[in-house]
């Protein structure tokens, strides 16, 4: 009976423990994301929300292309920056591990995330005049001869994967560096006395074991640009829409929450399909 | 001891540590909720209100605070509407043409109609048809302007921007701006192909939408006021179809090679007006700061607000600006623009949706 009611008590202190982090998790997801879910199954009709269970929305975005098509642009994007970003952030990571002496790693670190202090939306528009048909770039190259006409950097998908790329580099390159110095050098000297060269050793080594770091930062890199609406409006000169664009359009005048909240769970499902895809080198379940 | 990394435990520090990053380094817009103080009153409002050039002088004559929130689209400011408590909000500003959805939604009071300088207002804009409904009047309509083409005169021929066609010929090919507001635009397009706004139907868009493909085609981007105005100022565009006044009148005092026209096909106008919210605690107040706006003085300060200039609804403010400021606003030469310029397409809410879809088409063309 003491037993019992020792188990009792350990079962409610547990559930104490417990209840704030889930009472915040359903209150500020759970519920949202339910009422979000059950307004992508209604509909707009006459400028009201008619609240009538259909998939009309999810059809609908099947049935246009325009708006499916936001879907694949973001996802094109979405690759090709994060594979961009973890070319470019592997060897500043590495560089600053390996070849920047200990003492002068913080301050390299913190070089490499400085742009993350500037406002996004600023950094934004900075990239639009460096790029602009007068930016920088073009008269740069003009005055020194390589180019007569500018070239068409700005307002295109270049542009955006420009801003993203820069950005997601700082984040990559930080979770990449935390990984490679936590790795033993007695890896790389086992690998040298099995007779691997530096490539192998990099290849059949280093590459595996840092695939955490990598991975973890290429999960947030997908999830913060596939959710994007900023870069793609600033730089992209909606020469094309990506998803987050196609949302925002629903509701600036219109304001039809059922297909921007349709639109919104189809956005959720491809970082759930992201989070899948990486879950293995996430590892983020008790082992 | 070696560490093997892969164990869930340094992955999951790991993710936790970039995640904070991530977060940390993420803008977190914190928009301070309308504070209901007695002597405070919180309006929705347009960029162009926000200027304290505007608003100081009523609250230092009032002694009262003024709360500002500004939206985009008259979809984003009803959605704040339904999402604050009744009594949050005293002062709506909404676009002219979409006065009747707030007045469907039942949350502008009545005003007095002798509470506002109706006989003051440019006749063309009183727009009673869309301010009132049965007699009664919810709104006024406070500043107006034209969605038509402005550009860069050192750049392109002068001659060229009063023909709306040429907006499509290979003569200006990449290096032109798009506005990026489907209900202007299908207005200028219909223009072009000679049909009048106020009769736009579901029939008409096939021909529209073949239009503003070719346009798009033709176009070096689609943009909002922003990066519009950035890039004409800037030279990365020489045009902005759908600019205006409002969009060059700002900036061509630094820069004077900006320049706006009607073209001979005509142009859309728009509108903006402001109403009491029903619920407000505060109508008096509210009452008493819309007078303010569509006096001759709220008018002159609301026509050259920072954010951008357009012609006062009141032609008494008029006494209030400047010489330059009217050369500015090309006031002298309203009666001819008002003849030309036809009011943005109403469009119900199906035809709406379906003015959208074109319009997404064309973008993602």
């Amino acid at each position: 009976m003491a037993a019992h009611s020792l188990e009792d008590v350990e079962r409610r202190k547990a559930w104490g423990f417990v209840a704030p982090a889930l009472v915040w998790t359903i209150v500020f997801f759970v519920a949202p994301f339910l009422f979000m879910a059950a307004m992508s199954l209604w509909a707009q009709q006459g400028g009201s929300i008619v609240r009538v269970w259909n998939l009309g929305n999810y059809i609908a975005f099947f049935e246009k292309d325009a708006l499916f098509r936001g879907l694949t642009n973001s996802l094109e994007i979405t690759a090709i920056v994060t594979a961009l970003s973890i070319l470019l952030a592997y060897p500043l990571a590495w560089i600053i591990a390996e070849r920047v002496p200990q003492r002068f790693q913080r301050t390299a670190l913190i070089l490499a995330v400085l742009p993350f202090w500037t406002s996004y939306v600023v950094r934004s528009y900075s990239w639009l005049l460096v790029l602009s048909r007068n930016g920088v770039i073009n008269q740069t190259l003009m005055n020194i001869g390589v180019i007569s006409e500018p070239l068409e950097l700005a307002s295109n998908r270049t542009a955006t994967v420009i801003g993203f790329v820069h950005f997601f580099v700082m984040l990559l390159t930080l979770t990449i560096y935390a990984n490679l110095v936590q790795l033993s050098p007695n890896y790389r000297r086992a690998a040298a006395d099995l007779g691997a060269n530096a490539f192998q050793t990099f290849w059949h080594v280093i590459l595996p074991l840092t695939m955490p770091g990598i991975m973890t930062g290429a999960f947030l890199t997908f999830v913060l640009c596939i959710g994007d609406y900023v870069t793609p409006q600033i730089l992209g000169g909606n020469n094309e829409l990506v998803l987050p664009q196609i949302i925002m359009l629903q509701l600036g005048r219109r304001a039809d929450f059922p297909m921007a909240a349709a639109l919104s769970i189809i956005l959720m499902l491809a970082v759930t399909a992201a989070y899948v895809a990486c879950a293995r080198w996430l590892k983020i379940e008790r082992t | 001891m070696m560490i093997d990394i892969t164990e869930g435990a340094f992955a999951r520090r790991l993710l936790a540590s970039a995640a904070i990053l991530a977060l940390g380094a993420a803008t977190i817009t914190i928009t301070p909720a309308p504070v209901l103080a007695q002597e405070e009153l919180n309006a929705l409002v347009w960029c162009d209100h926000t200027d304290p050039a505007l608003i100081e002088p009523f609250e230092q004559a009032n002694n009262v605070k003024v709360n500002l929130k500004e939206y985009e689209g008259t979809g984003a400011g009803l959605s704040i509407i339904d999402q604050s408590r009744p009594g949050d909000w005293d002062v709506l500003v909404i676009d002219g043409v979409d006065v009747q959805r707030a007045v469907d939604k039942g949350i502008l009071a009545e005003i007095p109609a002798d509470a506002l300088p109706n006989a003051d207002i440019f006749p063309e804009v009183r727009m009673e048809p869309n301010n009132t409904r049965d007699g009664k009047t919810y709104a006024v309509t406070e500043k107006f302007g034209y969605n038509m083409v402005s550009y860069d005169k050192t750049k392109v021929d002068p001659a060229d921007m009063k023909d709306m066609s040429k907006l499509w010929s290979d003569k200006y090919k990449g290096r032109i701006a798009v506005y990026d507001y489907y209900l202007p635009m299908i207005g200028l397009t219909g223009i072009d192909l000679g049909k009048a706004t106020a009769s736009l139907t579901d029939a008409d868009l096939p021909a529209i939408k073949d239009k503003l493909f070719a346009l798009k085609a033709n176009a070096k981007q689609v943009s909002d006021v922003v990066s519009s105005q950035t890039a004409l100022a800037t030279g990365e565009v020489d045009i902005v179809f759908g600019g205006g006044e409002w969009l060059t009148a700002g900036l061509v005092k630094d820069k004077p090679n900006l320049d706006w026209v009607i073209p001979e096909q005509g142009a859309v106008r728009w509108a903006q007006s402001i109403g009491v919210m029903k619920d407000s605690t505060k109508k008096d107040l509210a009452l008493k700061f819309v007078q303010y706006i569509v006096s001759p003085e709220g008018q002159a300060r609301l026509a050259t607000s920072s954010c951008y200039w357009a012609m006062p609804a009141n032609a008494k403010a008029g006494e209030k600006l400047s010489a330059e400021q009217k050369t500015a606003l090309r006031w002298d030469e309203q009666a001819d623009y008002l003849k030309r310029t036809q009011l943005y397409p109403i469009p119900s809410a199906e035809l709406d949706a379906k003015m959208q879809d074109a319009w997404t088409e064309m973008l993602q063309n």
